[in-house]
């Protein structure tokens, strides 16, 4: 086996093991540290598909910021000294069947169905692409993203503050 | 057998399918925004695995950042609103939280 295949399956391993963490864990806090098990494989998994800009990204925007917003949230909601199982999960079994049947189909049909190759596989520095792209064919959808954003902003600060009673 | 497609598609299906099972077992409603997060991971694996092995351009790179950029809002917006049902309700089982209002 090559270096690559190792390290690719030890990366999906490393992934695939801690969303089933996140997935199984009866304690919440342990579900959000398996988290950045998750993003980081992940980003790996962008590495090895030659994306290094959106690796970058997710290491920036979801280790970096959703990870901490989820922890944070997790702390300030939860009584860290209570030992009582916190992350309570019913329906177990039939959940379990169904998304086994689920998983089963997904994976038989991607076997199954002849996928369109590329003439050529690349691996070169994406980042002038992607912002040139941006900037010409998704220049709107750039510009819409900025709006949700600031949108999202100020309905964040506005739901999460305070009512101040008169 | 080298790695395929085929590889990255299945990683891609198994986290969107452990995704799910949080969403639909899960009562605590970071918990259910955890397995949301699992679902865009791997819809976003798919993304960029199609861009790289059958289209060859940039689009699908381009179509994962817009999701990671969207995840990030849906997620300070949804711990926003998790917040404010801490607040009022002090708990934030879903099962407990039938009321939109006090």
């Amino acid at each position: 086996m090559e270096l690559a295949t190792v390290v690719f399956y030890l990366i999906a391993a490393v992934t695939v093991g801690s969303a089933a963490m996140v997935a199984f864990s009866r304690n919440i806090i342990y579900s959000a540290f398996s988290l950045l098990g998750t993003f980081a494989g992940v980003a790996g998994i962008y590495v090895f598909l030659g994306a290094d800009f959106v690796a970058g990204v997710q290491v920036l925007i979801y280790v970096g910021g959703i990870l901490v917003l989820v922890l944070f949230a997790v702390m300030l909601t939860h009584r860290i000294t209570d030992v009582q199982i916190t992350n309570r999960a019913v329906g177990r079994l039939p959940a379990l069947v169904v998304v086994g049947i689920l998983l089963f189909l997904l994976v038989q049909s991607i076997r199954e169905t002849p996928w369109r190759k590329a003439k050529e596989i690349l691996y070169a520095p994406t980042t002038a692409q992607i912002g040139d792209l941006f900037l010409q064919s998704y220049l709107l959808p750039f510009e819409l993203a900025s709006l949700v954003l600031l949108a999202a902003l100020i309905g964040a600060v506005l739901i999460s503050r305070k009512e101040l009673k008169e | 057998m080298a790695i395929g497609l085929t590889h990255y598609l299945v990683l891609g299906a198994i986290l969107f399918s452990l995704g799910l099972y949080s969403v639909l077992t899960r009562r605590n409603a970071i918990a259910i925004l955890m397995g949301v997060e699992l679902i865009l991971n791997g819809a976003n694996i798919n993304y960029v695995a199609f861009s790289h092995f059958s289209t060859g351009g940039l689009d699908g790179q381009i179509y994962a950042i817009f999701v990671i950029m969207l995840a990030a809002a849906e997620a300070a917006i949804g711990l926003a609103i998790v917040l404010a049902i801490f607040q009022i309700f002090h708990t934030i089982d879903v099962g407990a939280v039938e009321t939109l209002k006090e």
